[in-house]
């Protein structure tokens, strides 16, 4: 019995963090956040660390990793708040293509970091009045609100009925949606009669895509999180008042316990989530609605804590704390907001109709 | 990731249900610790190593290899037949471990065996008035006359004293040394001349605990556990042991389990309770949680086997949530029933026997007991997160 990570992952994970330890320190974050520099520049970083192609099959350029190696990587690159097309591109859409077939050839494109696939679920995961599409005779019409990455090269498209298309970035009308996470695009996609090619028609395909992309998410909200409260406790370490180190408050001692006392126990429930993605297949859906939603309420708990621990620092700019709590921000309402992942976990157990 | 236990473990399991299936009817009906039957079951459990396994031979026990997987096992299978584990009171769970470890031979073989099969029955005399968290300010004095201790002062909380054979007992006997240097572990019998216990009701109705008032109690010398002035090392290791056993995450689990069954058989106004969106979010909430502490469980028994990962954190979070987490669970059981969720005691429409309100409450008194939450929060943010104790205020 063996309940936690092997020699490899852990390996796999300090190569991670060392290389972004190295080459994304919080300056270089900013100017990808500003846009004075790419979020390119650092994808092609993690390209050559094989990031794109974890979940890719061997045989398509990747590494053929699975879910579990998957998140401790994106908790490396959530406790980094590292900009990029992770979550789109290195797993959502990956894996759809990957379990539709016929899709070697993209698959290889996006392993070797030539393309990004970006991803435009808001259909299928919770429509909007103000948004909508129609696709008929392989041609799309319509528009997507809040698709992930602004800089790629197709979207996948998912309607209402969970049916997958590949539109091409070239074919459509695009406008960057800012939102306060500044370290991962969103946009608007308008389709106006565009090439939509059939991907899939199999629920299942759309529904594994998704819950992997959730347990991601939670998994990138755990490293955030973690950094947050090691920059808590660091910062009153540091701060004094009253000629007295702030660490050694009660009150400020007793916010850093209750982040630890929520957040250790996420670290054994991601794992979990993460393992029944690759092995318990009847339990992978349930973890990965209530994986999220937990780890949202501990990581927006987390961010709050942590900023209130630096006092007005913590509120400005300067320290820039805000990225890793927008970031946390984002991860909660994208792709099913807690309330909704809930609901979610009831249907699948029967609770709910 | 490798959550399987192995063939050989799966025949031991194997072994287990069978012994479960075998003697369902045979445990006994009666909780009550004293009965003659809960005895004889003790005894039974612990012949087939089922119980305390690893106590040696010579005092009792079976003499196993210690071997997490296979109590864990044992523990599953029980809990899955709700079947009795055995006896489990301070003197079993308490006072055992730390004879094996820092008691004389003639102590182990005196005590180990008559408190393992529940012939001696043990309380623990630690907290005072004057001494609850600040535990090592206690101010009990036992002073040496020839070959006795002399002990005076008054112990609080003292579960079970009411009908405790002996009791293991702080008491300060070197009163100049420093606070944790001046404290001595004493066991002496509970009908020494000079102890009076009075029942002390809590908010659940049940005397579950006592004071006890020392008067001039003569106990022989040799009576003492570690040296003199040894006292809290031994104290210490005792609440490590505790602190963990306060908050199972399979018992969380299983309430989970019978609160689920409730909301889908009680009904107001017609609609079942499950079907209550907004108590329904609640119990998907608490069911998170209980998830995220049973995965940490996982994880701190695989650490324990294994010994490959810093869990030190995960151990130490485990009493503050748990304890935080039931509370909540048997609160929301309270919630969703309404107004037969108040019910207590003979009132014929209680739920479950009356264990969500009881509970309820039960699991308020584990926040503060056993270390306050409070004192946890310093545990973790001290031992666990380096950060520096508060510096001291002295009453004016």
């Amino acid at each position: 019995m063996e309940f936690g990570l092997s020699e490899e992952q852990t390996l796999l994970q300090d190569s991670i963090n060392r290389y972004l330890s190295e080459e994304l320190p919080l300056d270089q974050v900013r100017k990808i956040a500003t846009g004075d520099v790419p979020d390119s520049s650092v994808w092609q970083g993690l390209t050559e660390l094989g990031i794109p192609g974890l979940l890719i099959p061997e045989a398509q350029g990747g590494v053929g990793l699975g879910y579990l190696d998957a998140a401790i990587v994106s908790e490396s690159l959530g406790y980094h708040v590292t900009p990029g097309p992770f979550l789109a591109s290195a797993i959502i859409a990956p894996v759809a293509l990957n379990l539709a077939g016929g899709q070697e050839a993209l698959l290889s494109s996006i392993a070797d970091g030539s393309r990004r696939v970006g991803i435009a679920f808001g259909e299928a995961v919770g429509a909007r009045a103000d948004a909508g599409f129609t696709v008929a005779d392989g041609k799309i019409s319509g528009k997507s609100l809040f698709a992930l990455d602004s800089n790629a090269d197709d979207y996948l498209v998912a309607d209402a009925d969970c049916n997958l298309y590949l539109v091409s970035a070239a074919d459509v009308k695009r406008t960057n949606l800012s939102t306060v996470d500044m370290t991962r695009s969103t946009c608007e996609l308008v389709y106006d009669n565009a090439e939509a090619t059939l991907v899939s028609r199999d629920v299942n395909v759309f529904i594994e895509a998704l819950d992997a992309g959730r347990t991601m998410q939670a998994a990138d909200t755990l490293g955030a999180a973690q950094s947050m409260l090691d920059q808590a406790v660091a910062y009153s370490m540091q701060r004094e008042q009253f000629d007295r180190l702030i660490a050694s408050f009660q009150a400020v001692k007793h916010m850093c316990a209750d982040m630890v006392a929520n957040l250790e126990p996420c670290r054994a429930m991601v794992w979990y989530a993460g393992h029944a993605l690759d092995e318990l297949p009847d339990e992978k859906r349930l973890m990965a609605c209530h994986t999220k939603a937990h780890l949202q309420e501990v990581g927006q708990q987390v961010a709050k804590t942590s900023t209130e621990v630096h006092g007005g620092m913590g509120f400005t700019d300067l320290v820039g704390l805000h990225y890793w709590f927008k970031r946390i921000g984002a991860n909660r309402q994208l792709l099913g907001s807690p309330e909704m992942l809930r609901e979610e976990a009831a249907r699948i157990q029967g609770f709910a109709a | 990731m490798d959550l399987s236990f192995g063939q050989e473990y799966e025949e031991f399991r194997a072994e287990v249900r069978q012994f479960v299936e075998d003697n369902r009817d045979k445990q006994p009906k009666a909780r009550d610790y004293r009965s003659e039957d809960a005895v004889a079951w003790q005894k039974k459990l612990i012949e087939n190593g089922y119980t305390l396994r690893t106590i040696p031979k010579e005092y009792g026990g079976l003499g196993a290899e210690p071997d997490i997987i296979k109590s864990r096992i044992i523990a599953e299978e029980f809990g899955r037949a709700q079947m009795h584990t055995g006896l489990a009171g301070q003197g079993i769970s308490m006072l055992t471990p730390i004879l094996l470890e820092m008691g004389t031979e003639e102590q182990r073989q005196e005590f180990i065996r008559p408190t393992i099969v529940g012939e001696m029955d043990w309380c623990q005399g630690y907290s005072e008035p004057g001494s609850g968290s600040d535990l090592a300010s206690l101010s009990t004095r036992a002073e040496l006359d020839g070959d006795e201790w002399v002990i005076n002062g008054q112990k609080i909380w003292t579960s079970g004293a009411h009908r405790a054979d002996w009791i293991f007992c702080l008491v300060r006997t070197e009163p100049e040394a420093r606070k944790h240097h001046g404290i001595s572990f004493l066991l002496f019998k509970m009908d020494t001349p000079g102890i009076e216990v009075r029942p002390l009701v809590d908010m659940t109705m049940t005397p579950n605990f006592n004071e006890v008032f020392f008067t001039d109690v003569r106990v022989p010398k040799h009576q003492i556990v570690g040296k003199r002035g040894e006292g809290w090392q031994v104290a210490n290791a005792l609440l490590g042991f505790e602190r963990g056993s306060l908050a199972p995450p399979d018992a969380a689990q299983s309430r989970l389990n019978a609160l689920i069954k409730i909301m889908h058989q009680e009904t107001i106004n017609g609609e079942r309770l499950i079907d209550n969106p907004l108590f329904r979010e609640r119990l998907m909430k608490i069911q998170g949680r209980v998830m995220a502490m049973s995965y940490n469980d996982m994880r701190l028994l695989s650490a324990r086997i294994n010994k490959n990962q810093d869990t030190k954190l995960a151990a130490m979070v485990v009493k503050l949530q748990g304890t935080e987490l039931r509370h909540e669970l048997e609160g929301l059981a309270i919630d969703v029933m309404g107004e037969i969720g108040l019910s207590f005691g003979d009132n014929p429409y209680v739920r479950d026997a009356g264990t969500w309100q009881f509970q309820y409450m039960y699991y308020l008194g584990l926040i503060i007991g056993g270390g306050t939450n409070q004192i946890q929060r310093n545990i973790i943010s001290e031992r666990g997160l380096g950060m520096p104790r508060e510096p001291r205020a002295k009453v004016k």
